[in-house]
């Protein structure tokens, strides 16, 4: 090792990354980091916070979106700290695990040569033999589960090598966490996807939402199964007090796998796991009005439930219905939707998220038949190009309110709308996270070893008999023991055969009054 | 009176009682400044010390009397709502305060600890006058999610490892305190005098603090997997960096830290102590802070 200086570096950059001090300084700047995260919305959390957040601080977001601070916990920085603060456990418990292991086979350490040098000491007269007296020094310390070891001249006794086990235990699970982790991040995925009532959803990539998956899922090889959301309930608080909360969402479903089909409810607590591991929670619910719409030549041309998205806690929504299919001319509606509508100097709105007093209230497009392009385009938003707004007889934009039932015809014969009903949509989202049980696993083998890492407190004990006397000492090997002083007394008076005296067992006074 | 209004009612009186509590804890270490270190064997100081030791039995008297409300009150509280009392903020400060309460006593009564009177009694006035006064919302029924079994487990393993992070805190202080004094005393050449000579030694108040939070960070790190494995069937997700649980995990890094640098040369004593005292800041911030500030999925219904 000595002369390549490439290999010194290395050496004193592991010492360096080993070292306490850095694994303390990397902890802090590990809590510091993730500070940013919880004030500042989150892309991998709410997508939408984020672009509201960007349209509210066009400022501040010329700083934050270069510091990639809209996906902190993904970006290099982040993992950069906590991949060097495993990097230093490892590298600190690995000579740990060897030497513990060596510390295991061996006897405890010899005497020391002067015991009355350790923090705890004590000294007294053996009126007998020396080999009934160590006798009764070895009987006290296997009574208190010493290990030990016996010369001639005295007895070296250690305790609590439990401590050390359960440490390098807690900090092996926490590798075995993150290897966890990673295996869910690999092979895991998550999507959602909005079913109305009475459809059903497949476990094909197409039907989801939105998808994220490790990078070795293949999504061409999705479990096999589908979900019939046969209805979904959904109560509300009618009292007084926090009037409009959720109280209840029930949904029932029937689902169909390679275990066969079953019905099953789903609630926010209680989701679905299918055959293969997958499992379904019940994210989400909204309002799917239904409409019927005739195009001008007097067909129908469209007629279902649309998916509205809520807007408000009391589900005020807003959806887009298209008629692209309409003749002579092609549709389209903006449309908000009140489950519990009231109109008054504000405009209208919901005062109650349950649909109690449901309308629509919509205003009317109209454009040209156009071919379909294939580029995708948003199912929430209406793209006006090539499309007028439909007036009324002043050339105001013509707007209707539909109670359920209610229709609107449009002016020169361009077609009609009518509002027939109403039904709930669910939002789904299915996910496998197929590292979870060695996660749950290691933590909790993680968690008992930190517990027993903390309350387990080695101790080493000494007694040696010369000349009729017997000299007992003891030091703790954590800063944080106490009844070291009762436990050298004790053992001194198992080794002189006496009670300890009004004097007590000695040691000086400056360690009395601290020992615990 | 209807139940939660018996709820209450207990729950000011209590408020009241340990502020009266915090009067007394104040009048005991007043009354003892420039009492000599230990007690003089001629008796000329055995009126005041009396008088120190009759407010402090008065305090950890009344600190006991308004524990007892406290406790019916949260008791009451669950009994009105028919579930467990901690489904809101006012509840669940209410609620992890009783379990601060509780574990104070059993250390005044068991362990001698009285003279953390001061602190808690302070941090009891303060955690439910707040909660009376500013988060106060009538009794309703839970939101969904928090219907489940976890409810229970993940928010008791919170109230009691925090009880222990806030006791522990004050110990700290103390330490910090006593500390200071110490090293006055040895560079005046004298001993520690007035009530700080009844409070242990720095060491063993280390100690204590030591032992409050190794006792707290194995349940802090069991709270935060309870979280992770309801959230697992809560949201199919059992982390999502949702405000609460970053900082929750951020009080617990803090914690770690506490307990490396403890075995760290050049970090024990004072800074070991600042350090516990940073984690209860983010202990508070995560438990309020949060809820007020940003809002998560830990978002409740009435505050």
């Amino acid at each position: 090792m000595k002369g390549n200086p490439v290999a010194q570096f290395i050496r004193w950059a592991w010492g360096q990354l080993t070292s306490m001090r850095t694994a303390l300084a990397l902890l802090f700047l590990l809590a510091l980091a993730a500070i940013p995260g919880s004030m500042i919305p989150q892309n991998s959390v709410s997508p939408i916070s984020v672009i509201d957040f960007k349209n509210e601080h066009p400022t501040l977001d010329k700083v934050l979106e270069p510091l990639g601070m809209y996906h902190v916990y993904t970006s290099a920085g982040f993992s950069a700290v906590y991949l060097l603060l495993f990097a230093s456990l490892i590298g600190c418990i690995l000579p740990r695990v060897a030497k513990y292991f060596r510390a295991l086979r061996q006897p405890p350490p010899k005497l020391p040569a002067r015991i009355e040098r350790l923090p705890e000491s004590a000294t007294g007269t053996v009126a007998g033999a020396v080999e009934p007296a160590l006798d009764g020094a070895e009987a006290f310390l296997k009574a208190k589960r010493y290990r030990i070891r016996r010369t001639a001249e005295g007895i070296s006794a250690e305790r609590g090598y439990l401590r050390e086990a359960g440490n390098l235990v807690f900090h092996t699970s926490l590798v075995v966490v993150l290897l966890g982790l990673a295996w869910s991040n690999l092979f895991g995925f998550h999507g959602t996807a909005v079913v109305v009532e009475g459809r059903g959803f497949s476990n094909v990539i197409t039907q989801y939402d939105d998808f994220t998956s490790g990078t070795l899922v293949d999504t061409d090889e999705l479990e096999q199964f589908s979900i019939d959301v046969n209805s979904f309930t959904a109560e509300f608080e009618m009292g007084e007090v926090q009037r409009g909360a959720a109280r209840r969402f029930d949904a029932q479903v029937t689902v169909t796998d390679s275990a066969g089909e079953r019905d099953a409810l789903i609630t926010v607590n209680k989701p679905v796991t299918t055959a293969g591991g997958s499992q379904v929670n019940l994210l989400g619910h909204g309002y799917a009005p239904s409409f019927t719409v005739r195009d001008g030549n007097g067909d129908v041309a469209f007629s279902g439930p649309v998916v509205f998205l809520p807007q408000d806690g009391n589900f005020a929504s807003v959806g887009v219905i298209k008629v692209p299919d309409a003749r002579p001319q092609r549709l389209a509606f903006e449309a908000f939707f009140y489950p519990t509508a009231v109109l008054d100097e504000q405009g209208p709105h919901s005062v109650f998220p349950d649909a109690l007093n449901p309308e629509v209230y919509l205003n009317a497009w109209v454009g040209d038949p156009q071919e379909e392009s294939g580029v995708p385009e948003s199912v929430y938003s209406l793209n006006t190009t090539g499309l007028r707004q439909v007036e009324g007889d002043e050339g105001e934009p013509l707007r209707a309110a539909l109670a359920v039932g209610g229709g609107m015809t449009l002016p020169d014969g361009l077609g009609s709308i009518t509002f027939d009903g109403w039904q709930r949509w669910v939002k789904l989202q299915v996910s496998q996270t197929p590292g979870n049980l060695l996660t749950l696993i290691s933590i909790a083998v993680g968690v008992a070893g930190l517990s027993v890492s903390l309350t387990v407190r080695p101790r080493r004990l000494f007694v040696r008999i010369t000349d009729q006397m017997a000299t007992v000492g003891g030091l703790d090997r954590t800063d944080a023991a106490s009844g070291l002083e009762d436990e050298v007394a004790g053992l001194l008076a198992a080794t002189t055969g006496d009670r300890p005296g009004p004097d007590g067992p000695g040691g000086n006074e400056e360690s009395t009054r601290d020992a615990v | 009176m209807t139940l939660s209004e018996w709820s209450y009612t207990a729950m000011v009186t209590a408020a009241v009682l340990y502020l009266l509590a915090f009067a007394l804890c104040s009048l005991e270490w007043a009354s003892a400044r420039g009492l000599a270190p230990v007690r003089p064997g001629d008796g000329s100081e055995d009126v005041a010390r009396t008088r120190v030791d009759f407010f402090g039995r008065l305090g950890l008297f009344v600190t006991t009397i308004g524990a007892a409300l406290h406790l019916s009150a949260v008791v009451l509280r669950g009994l009105a709502a028919n579930r467990a009392p901690w489904g809101n903020m006012y509840e669940f400060v209410t609620a992890a305060l009783a379990f601060g309460a509780l574990l104070y006593l059993v250390l005044a009564f068991r362990f001698g600890m009285r003279w953390l009177g001061l602190g808690a009694n302070l941090v009891f006035t303060i955690g439910l006058g707040v909660a009376v006064t500013a988060f106060y919302v009538d009794v309703a029924p839970l939101v969904p999610a928090l219907h489940s079994v976890w409810f229970v487990i993940h928010i008791v393993a919170a109230c009691i490892a925090g009880a222990a992070f806030n006791i522990g805190a004050l110990t700290s202080v103390l330490y910090l305190i006593r500390d200071g004094a110490e090293r006055r005393a040895v560079e005046r050449g004298t001993e520690v005098a007035g009530y700080l000579a009844k409070v242990p030694s720095a060491k063993r108040l280390d100690l204590i603090s030591y032992r409050l939070h190794a006792f707290a960070v194995p349940l802090w790190t069991f709270t935060i997997v309870a979280g992770a494995i309801w959230a697992q069937y809560a949201w199919g997700r059992f982390w999502n960096w949702d405000p609460k649980e970053t900082w929750s995990l951020i009080t617990w890094i803090i914690y770690v830290a506490y307990l490396h640098a403890r075995a760290t040369a050049g970090w024990r004593g004072r800074p070991v102590a600042i350090i516990a005292i940073v984690g209860v800041i983010a202990f508070w911030f995560n438990f309020i802070g949060v809820n007020l500030l940003f809002s998560g999925l830990h978002s409740y219904s009435g505050i």
